[in-house]
């Protein structure tokens, strides 16, 4: 509880403790492999026009279904697409994403969380009913219901992602903010006259924020594979685009003959789920104090 | 006592009950956010005037927005989910239908995933931070990882194109279906209620490897909350006492610490078994599995709303179901709860 009077401060030195978690995260193999996966999909989609050996939307109707090896190291789709520059360029679409769904998820999160954690009382309930409302389904049906509503394209997909992805974070946020609430250095705030609104923004959101942005991480893993399922179904990028999941479900017709067309990109939505995972489970035994005394 | 638990049961009551119309209102709203217009869609695009607006009349469209909702709640509560555009036929019918695929599938997989997940997580527990730990963590993060539907799909390559050593999709070989006269709808039940064996054999087969896939993707989940169930255990006093007392290895770890777990672990199960669902979809799709997931997914792609949102509903209302009955479960299992 000593802790709690020098929050500010520790908002504002926000660095120190990150560097230490990276530190932390290259000493196990498993997390410093998911920090190698990451970095390397931002440098691939920050470069992709300098890795990619091919225009990802060219057709050469005569090369299709070309076999990995030779002048296309993954091989060529049914228009004779290179289907390396297209993961090259897919790694642009999964980056939007998860960056958008970010963007869209904390703020909302955030704020019915920190909303009803400070007021509590009837408020709190009503919010926390709609929450349980949004969990109480899985978030690809939800997601599926949500484009299905709104009309398939990959906005819509990520819309209808954010929309699911809210509810966990909210909860973080309201049980954060219910730890702060009765806090002195808050009383001290209200005494001085500061609105719900100062209080929250300037008092109470910077300290959730680490924990949200953890949780965010530990999300990233999900929202890949939902937006991975939606591109699948169809119902997320649309065809000339080369999403990874939507690659796999034009290739399904060929995966017989062709194995190259769902494997490489399947792959793909593998290695960063995966990289997302370890990296999470490597967050959470960084940051769960139960698990730091038993060592 | 007991009026303190009768309290508690009435206010569960409640909060279902909300939660109920919660998502009543939800399926709601998605239904009219849609941009189709649900008129066109029955009357089709050369209707006159005239049928156009009574058609919109009769499907109440002219009332006020929450007037509709009341005559959506009654119309669900009396069983009326609508008709299906695609089939013509009530879509609860075509749902309950096509649910014992599904049932038969999940009850596999789940069967699976805690078959692999107990154990591994008991493992991961006992050896924690060894090679044994490691391992299991990879491997059951590589289930939750992997793009079901994809995995599915290279399984298929490999196993059943390459290999022969199961079934391919469907839920058995081309040649039997029909021939097994359905009661329950659950193709194993069915066919060893009819003595033939070899459609129960061509099931079994061809349930085995989606079944597989989405009990080792559910198991990620089971493994975890097993292993750090049972780090409580293991650091508490009474585990010294038994290893003191010179209980082996083996009777302290199943008999005490696992002997403790097994209440919450029967409510992970349950949950698990909820989110199976969202594999199934998937799966479904890939397998061509004629169950809830591909009703659902076929539904969605010709845009026929009633059969999607009531599919919504209905997983919801599974969702629901499953926390509640794991909750009890919960009550009925852990003395502590009395």
């Amino acid at each position: 509880m000593s802790e709690i009077p020098q929050a500010r401060s520790r908002a504002s030195a926000a660095f120190r403790p990150a560097i230490n978690i990276v530190r932390f995260l290259w000493g196990s193999p498993p997390s410093a492999f998911g920090l190698v996966v990451l970095t390397l999909l931002i440098l691939v989609a920050l470069i992709a026009p300098i890795i990619a050996t091919h225009d990802p939307y060219v057709q050469n109707l005569g090369n299709t279904l070309q076999a990995p090896g030779g002048e296309h190291l993954f091989g060529t789709d049914e228009l004779g697409r290179d289907i390396f520059s297209r993961l090259v360029y897919g790694s642009r679409i999964t980056l939007t994403i998860i960056f958008l769904v970010s963007v869209i998820v904390g703020p909302i999160g955030l704020l019915v969380g920190t909303t009803s954690g400070y007021f509590g009382g009837r408020f709190d309930t009503v919010m926390m009913r709609i929450t349980d409302i949004f969990l109480s389904f899985p978030s690809l049906i939800l997601s599926l219901a949500f484009v299905a509503a709104l009309g398939p394209s990959l906005n819509n997909a990520i819309i209808a992602i954010a929309l699911t992805a809210w509810p966990p974070i909210a909860r973080l946020a309201r049980a954060e903010t219910m730890t702060f609430r009765q806090a002195d250095y808050i009383a001290a705030a209200r005494l001085q006259g500061a609105s719900p609104a100062r209080i929250i923004w300037r008092s109470i959101v910077p300290m959730c924020l680490p924990s949200v942005l953890i949780r965010l991480t530990l999300n990233m893993a999900t929202v890949i594979l939902t937006a991975a399922g939606l591109g699948f179904l169809g119902l997320g990028a649309q065809p000339p685009l080369p999403e990874w999941g939507a690659m796999i479900a034009t290739g399904r017709r060929y995966m017989i003959d062709s194995w190259w067309l769902v494997t490489f990109p399947g792959l793909a939505i593998l290695a960063v789920s995966l990289a997302f995972n370890l990296l999470g489970d490597g967050l959470r035994d960084a940051l769960d104090p139960k698990q730091m005394n038993r060592r | 006592m007991t009026t303190y638990r009768l309290n508690g049961f009435m206010r569960q009551a409640i909060t279902i009950l909300v939660t109920l119309l919660g998502l009543l209102l939800l399926t709601f709203v998605i239904g009219r956010m849609m941009p189709a217009d649900p008129v066109r869609a029955i009357v089709g695009e050369d209707a006159t005037r005239e049928t156009y607006e009574q058609v919109f009349r009769q499907l109440g469209l002219d009332r006020p927005l929450w007037e509709q909702f009341l005559f959506y709640l009654r119309d669900v509560l009396t069983g009326d989910f609508g008709t299906s555009i695609r089939t013509g036929r009530p879509v609860i019918e075509d749902i309950l239908h096509v649910l014992p695929a599904t049932i038969e599938l999940a009850t596999f997989a789940i069967v699976i995933g805690a078959g692999l997940g107990v154990p591994l997580g008991v493992l991961a527990a006992v050896k924690k931070d060894r090679w044994q730990d490691h391992l299991v963590r990879v491997f059951s993060l590589m289930g939750h990882s992997m793009p079901i539907f994809w995995t599915g799909m290279i399984a298929l390559i490999i196993l059943y194109a390459k290999l022969g050593w199961v079934g391919g999709s469907g839920r058995m070989s081309q040649f039997y279906i029909g021939m097994v006269p359905e009661k329950t709808g659950f193709l194993l039940i069915d066919s060893a209620l009819a003595g033939q064996w070899d459609i129960f054999r061509s099931a079994i087969n061809h349930l085995i490897l989606p079944a597989s896939l989405l009990g080792y993707s559910s198991s990620a989940y089971i493994t975890r909350m097993t292993r750090s169930f049972m780090l409580d255990q293991i650091n508490q006093e009474y585990i010294t006492t038994a290893r003191v007392k010179g209980l082996s290895n083996a009777q302290t770890i199943w008999r005490h610490a696992f002997g403790n777990i097994r209440v919450q672990l029967v409510t992970i199960v349950a949950l698990a078994y909820g989110s199976l669902l969202e594999g199934a979809v998937l799966i479904e799709t890939v397998f061509a599995w004629p169950g809830f997931g591909q009703y659902l997914t076929n539904n969605l792609i010709i845009g026929d709303m009633n059969a999607v949102m009531t599919c919504v509903l209905i997983v919801g209302i599974i969702f629901i179901a499953l926390n509640l009955i794991s909750d009890i479960l919960y009550r009925i299992f852990d003395p502590r709860t009395r």
